[in-house]
Parts: C-alpha cells; sequence; structure tokens
C-alpha cells in the first residue's frame, strides 16, 4: 500500500454509516482551522485599540500600540495557512490577478489588502513616525538607516505635521473599525454562504465570526501585555487589565448569546439535517462541550461576571486575567476546530461520519502549523524591538 | 550646555535641515499612487493572455449554446449495480484506483422490513455490489449510481476563487487543471460529493461526462461500459431526442432539487430515501 494513502486507509477503517465516497478524507484541515484563527486575532486586536483611539476609553491606553503591532503581526502570516494548504501553492496569485468576482474567497483577497496596505500599516506609520524621526537622529549604524528608512523621507516633526499624523492616524482608524468588521465577517461568510453544508450555513454566521474575533484579539492583548510587562519587570496597570477584562466579559456574552441563539434556532426548526448534527455535536464533546463550552465560556464569563460586582486583590485578579487569556485562546481555538473540522466530519449525504487525525509532518501537519503560530511571536518581538511603545514621547508614563 | 541637551539640540538642528531637503508628505502619496497604478498596470498588461481567456470563458458561460445543452439521465430500474460504469470512468479518465477518488460510483440501497436503511458503496461499487442484508429483512434494495449533476445553477462554479470551474457553452461543468489553485472551496460547496483533490495533479477533478469524447462525437465512457443501457446521455434542447423523451415519459427526478442547483441529472424511479 502506498504511505501516502495510508491515513485515507486508516479513516475509511472508521467510516460510521454512509458517506460519499469522495468524503472519506477532509480537504481542509488544520491549516484552514488556524486561517479564521489567525484573522479573528488580527480584527479583535484591532478593535481592542481603536476602543482607546476612537472611543476614547482612557483606561486602554497602554496597550493601544501592543493591539496594533500584534494585529500586524498576526495579519502577516494570516495567509500563510491558506496559501501552504492549496494543491498548487504557486497559484496563489491568479486569484487576485484574475478573481472570480462570484466567489466569496476571491474578494477575501482584497479585503486583506485593503486591511494590511490602508489600515494597519498606515495606521502603524502614523503612529510611529515622528518617533522614527528622532529615533533615527539616536540611534548609529544599521538601525538608523532601518528608521530613516521607515520614516519614507518624511522628516518633518513640527508641531502642524505631527498633528496632521494625529488626524490622519485617527481617521484610518475611524475608517479601520468597519473594515475590521469587514475582515473577520467576510471569513464567516466563506463557511456560512456554503448551501451544501448545513452546519456551516447560516446567516448568523459572519456575526458569530465577528464576535468570536474580538473575544479572541482581546484576550491575545491581554496575554500578550501580561508577557510583555513580565518580561519588561514592569508594573501592569489594573485599570488597564480591569477594562481588558470588562470589555472581554460583555463580548463573550454576545458571542456565547450569538451562539446560543443559533443552536436554538437549530433545534427548534429540528430541519433535515438536524439529526445528523445532533451526533456530530456528541462527537465533537472534547472540542465543543469541554474546550469550547466549559473551559472558554462559561469558566471565564463566571470569573469575569464576579470581578463586575466584586474587585480580589490585584494579585488574584492579575493570575486570574492570565489564565483567563488563556482560557478564551483555547476556547475560541476550539470554535474554529467544531466549524471547520466538524463541518467535514458528516457527509452530505447526512447518513454518516468520518474521522480526522491531524499529522505531525507535511505541509498540513501539526508541526507546520506550530511554526505559523510561531511565526507571527517573532515578527511581535522584533517589532517591539523595533518600534518599542515604551520609548514612545507619549508614553514615556507607561 | 548639558551633553542630553545638546545632542538633542544638535539633532533638531539636522532635522530642521533635512526638513528642507526631504520631501514632503504629499510628495510621498503622490509617488506611493502612481508607484500603485503602476503596478495595477502591470498586473494587466503582463498578463493579456490569461484575461483574454477569462472574457472568453466568462462570456461562453453567460451565452449557452441555444441548439446544444448536455444531460444525463439514468434508469434505476436498468441499473444492476455491476460497477462496469464507475470501472471504464476510472480507467477512461486516469482516475486513482484508490477507493477515494471517484468520478462516478454506484450506491446499494436496502430498505429494511424494520424501515430502517442502509446504503453502502464499497469501492464505489467497482467490484460489483453484493447485497449485505439477509434476504427475510429486505423490504426493498436497488442501485443508484452517482455522479456529477452539472448542475446549469452550479454551486461549484459560484464559489471558484478563480473561475478555473467554468460552464462549456453546451452546459458541462469543467475544470480548467491549468488554472485550478486547488484549495478544495468547490468541493466543500458541491452538495453531492462529485469532487476530490486528484493527488496526482493536486487541482479538483470531477465528471466531465467524457467531454473529449462527446466533441469526437463518442458516448461517456460510463454509457458505453452499462451492460442494461441505464445511462444515457443527450442534447436536452433537442425536444424530439431520446433523452428529453425518457425524461418526459418517465417523469424524472432529480437529486436535492430543494438546494435550488438546477441539476441536468435526471433519475427514473428515484426513491424519496435517495440521499
Amino acid at each position: 500500500m502506498d504511505p501516502n494513502y495510508q491515513h485515507l486507509y486508516d479513516a475509511l477503517s472508521k467510516v460510521e454509516g454512509y458517506i460519499y465516497p469522495n468524503e472519506i478524507g477532509l480537504n481542509w484541515g488544520i491549516l484552514i482551522v488556524l486561517y479564521p484563527y489567525i484573522t479573528g486575532l488580527v480584527a479583535g486586536a484591532f478593535i481592542l485599540a481603536s476602543l482607546n483611539r476612537v472611543f476614547k476609553v482612557k483606561a486602554l491606553r497602554p496597550i493601544y500600540e501592543i493591539s496594533l503591532l500584534t494585529s500586524f503581526s498576526f495579519l502577516c502570516v494570516a495567509t500563510m495557512p491558506l496559501i501552504a494548504h492549496l494543491g498548487q501553492p504557486l497559484r496563489f496569485y491568479e486569484m487576485m490577478i484574475t478573481p472570480h468576482l462570484t466567489s466569496a474567497m476571491a474578494i477575501f483577497a482584497f479585503v486583506y489588502l485593503w486591511y494590511l496596505m490602508a489600515v494597519l500599516l498606515l495606521e502603524i506609520w502614523f503612529d510611529y513616525r515622528k518617533d522614527m524621526v528622532i529615533w533615527s537622529g539616536e540611534k548609529k549604524g544599521v538601525l538608523r538607516l532601518i528608521y530613516k528608512v521607515l520614516t519614507l523621507g518624511v522628516y518633518d516633526t513640527s508641531p502642524k505635521s505631527v498633528a496632521v499624523d494625529e488626524r490622519l492616524g485617527y481617521i484610518i482608524t475611524v475608517v479601520g473599525i468597519p473594515s475590521a468588521f469587514l475582515l473577520h465577517g467576510y471569513v464567516g461568510f466563506i463557511f456560512g454562504s456554503l448551501k451544501a453544508n448545513p452546519w456551516w450555513s447560516s446567516v448568523i454566521m459572519p456575526v458569530v465570526f465577528l464576535f468570536s474575533a474580538m473575544v479572541s484579539g482581546i484576550a491575545l492583548v491581554l496575554f500578550i501585555y501580561m508577557i510583555i510587562s513580565w518580561i519588561r519587570k514592569q508594573k501592569l496597570d489594573m485599570k488597564c487589565l480591569d477594562s481588558i477584562g470588562k470589555f472581554l466579559f460583555y463580548i463573550l456574552i454576545f458571542d456565547f448569546v450569538l451562539e446560543l441563539l443559533d443552536t436554538v434556532h437549530r433545534v427548534y426548526t429540528a430541519e433535515e439535517s438536524f439529526d445528523i448534527i445532533s451526533i456530530l455535536m456528541t462527537k465533537l464533546f472534547f472540542t465543543l462541550t469541554i474546550g469550547q463550552l466549559l473551559l472558554g465560556t462559561f469558566i471565564p464569563l463566571l470569573v469575569l461576571g464576579y470581578f463586575q460586582f466584586s474587585k480580589p486583590k490585584d494579585a488574584i485578579r492579575k493570575a486570574s486575567y492570565f489564565i483567563i487569556s488563556i482560557l478564551v485562546l483555547g476556547g475560541i481555538f476550539c470554535m474554529r476546530w467544531n466549524v471547520v473540522i466538524g463541518g467535514q466530519l458528516f457527509s452530505k449525504s447526512f447518513m454518516g461520519f468520518t474521522t480526522y487525525k491531524a499529522r505531525l509532518l507535511g505541509a498540513e501537519g501539526l508541526l507546520s502549523s506550530i511554526v505559523i503560530m510561531i511565526i507571527p511571536c517573532l515578527i511581535l518581538a522584533a517589532l517591539l524591538w523595533l518600534l518599542p511603545p515604551w520609548k514612545k514621547k507619549n508614553m514615556e508614563a507607561y | 550646555m548639558p551633553s542630553s541637551a545638546c545632542s538633542k539640540f544638535l539633532i533638531q538642528n539636522k532635522m530642521e535641515t533635512e526638513k528642507d531637503k526631504s520631501k514632503t508628505r504629499r510628495d510621498f502619496f503622490k509617488a506611493s499612487a502612481l508607484v500603485a497604478t503602476g503596478l495595477a498596470l502591470n498586473a494587466v498588461v503582463m498578463k493579456p493572455g490569461r484575461a483574454a481567456a477569462e472574457i472568453e470563458r466568462a462570456t461562453a458561460a453567460k451565452i449557452p449554446d441555444p441548439d446544444v445543452q448536455y444531460g444525463f439521465a439514468i434508469d434505476l430500474d436498468k441499473c444492476i449495480g455491476c460497477g462496469n460504469c464507475a470501472k471504464a470512468c476510472k480507467i477512461e479518465n486516469d482516475v486513482p484506483q484508490e477507493p477515494f477518488y471517484f468520478r462516478t460510483w454506484v450506491e446499494q440501497y436496502v430498505v429494511k422490513c424494520d424501515e430502517t436503511m442502509k446504503i453502502e458503496s464499497p469501492n464505489g461499487g467497482i467490484d460489483g455490489l453484493k447485497q449485505s442484508v439477509s434476504k427475510e429483512g429486505i423490504e426493498k434494495s436497488f442501485f443508484v449510481p452517482k455522479m456529477c449533476n452539472h448542475c446549469a445553477k452550479s454551486p461549484c462554479e459560484q464559489v471558484c476563487p478563480v473561475g478555473a470551474t467554468f460552464r462549456s457553452p453546451d452546459g458541462v461543468v469543467l475544470i480548467d487543471k491549468e488554472y485550478c489553485i486547488g484549495c478544495g472551496y468547490c468541493v466543500q460547496s458541491c452538495p453531492y460529493g462529485c469532487r476530490y483533490i486528484s493527488p496526482i495533479t493536486h487541482t479538483v477533478d470531477k465528471c466531465t461526462m467524457c467531454y473529449h469524447r462527446l466533441k469526437k462525437g463518442l458516448q461517456p465512457a460510463c454509457v458505453e461500459a452499462c451492460p442494461t443501457g441505464a445511462r444515457m446521455q443527450g442534447n436536452l434542447r433537442d425536444k424530439d431526442g431520446p433523452l428529453v423523451k425518457f425524461i418526459k415519459e418517465h417523469n424524472c427526478r432529480v437529486l436535492k432539487p430543494h438546494l435550488n442547483t438546477a441539476p441536468k441529472l435526471f433519475y427514473n424511479s428515484l426513491s424519496e430515501k435517495v440521499i
């Protein structure tokens, strides 16, 4: 037997009921789980930044730049899992050069580029331009050259020029909020618009994706802020942490209510696909009941809800926020897993199930997924070293 | 003057001098706009062949041939579940022999006396389907060959991000393998499970109604291999032709009509239980 087909023969031996013969192997594996997960982190982190910039939530000031840089770092790799999973990865550019305009996936490429080029890059540039000019004067050697290049030759640091930066940055953030909604709402639409798959086909899928994106992005920034402060041996700003916790709590409630609405609707209408979906939900026990619901939603909601009424000691809150951020990040990963993998485990005949076991090696393997998740962390570390928010002129207090 | 204040003064002084020399922000945006326009033009100009092919293909799909729209019909009363059709298809179209890739396959339905149902298609029925339920427990049993439905409103064509899946003017849903990126979005969108990613070409594959044979005036391989004449291929626009006559006379039905994909694959004696 050709070892390349071994996993398919294994899956074939575990098929339950009847599935169409072409459905034994899953077409979308762990890489496509990462794709909505990463774009969700991008959109969520950006929305957290905009809460400070546009909605003037002052308590979130310490994490404004961290949110932006986190969002940018993850956006840089957002297309990596997509391209890596393609059968013909070298042809990926065809999607942008000759896009098929009725395809949700083709339009995503433009939404992505818009978000990267017109929103995040510009906003970070306007935020840092003045500081980069100053740093290009202070530093020496290669670093000086890098800062000079990054200023793109605009060295004007007069108050008037800085005010223009500020105003343009503000406008971009305002444009960025609907763009972030569009980016992740669109990812939800890619799944929600497939009428062949009842687990995906839902009109509220883009909204569910959007709120889960905000939840995961906020949890990620919370986690990163705590790690950075720990590495820098800086005191955590408790007001900021509590404020992040408050937003996480409210958005998590919205997210949970939306998913609940979807489930109640499915149970109440009990359409043709209901039987197979109810069996699927029991099959996803570990990732759905334990990962997504218990660890990723109920426990964080209970703890964060408690913090809205009572404020235990700082140390307890810090530890709780740290654990909650990890739980929520894991919970949203499970949610993406349940959508992407869960949606392919049952046959479109509604008469049976196949199985999925992620492989360790290969382009679609666990190792490549881990690498894809490590790369944005390295990009973020490099960006924080190059553009440290705590060394910005207006950030000395932090 | 303290040294730090001195260096700041020097930096500021230097920056003031550089400011005069440097470009303004307006210049920078002008330059950026020029570069962006240049890149966009480059993308269009450098790909004339591809763009022209795209337009041609889009036009072809939008203006169907008024005289020829190919369709297919299967007479389930005649199917004996021998699997010759699936076997011939694999040979004719170089479909991998492994039991995970099929352009066409045959399902065996068994409705049991206790009203439960068993569906099977081991190796797509290629080796011939045998009854696995004891005679006493069977209320009825029948075979259903499956293949691409060549939908007139095909979801696979709609979702393809590069337009590699397209409809020929004569109504056959085809794939440009030189162009397909192998994303699998069409596989997910097909409600009939008719598509797979080929392990050989790493692009999507499915039934083409043996288009290469049709264009030579031949029948599809599965039609030719069927020993009972259960499979029929023909022109749906030919109102007096054998295909249209068969569909009308037998009150044929299509699979999953509620999904509104307008399949061009029709079945005679199709049970409601068929999925």
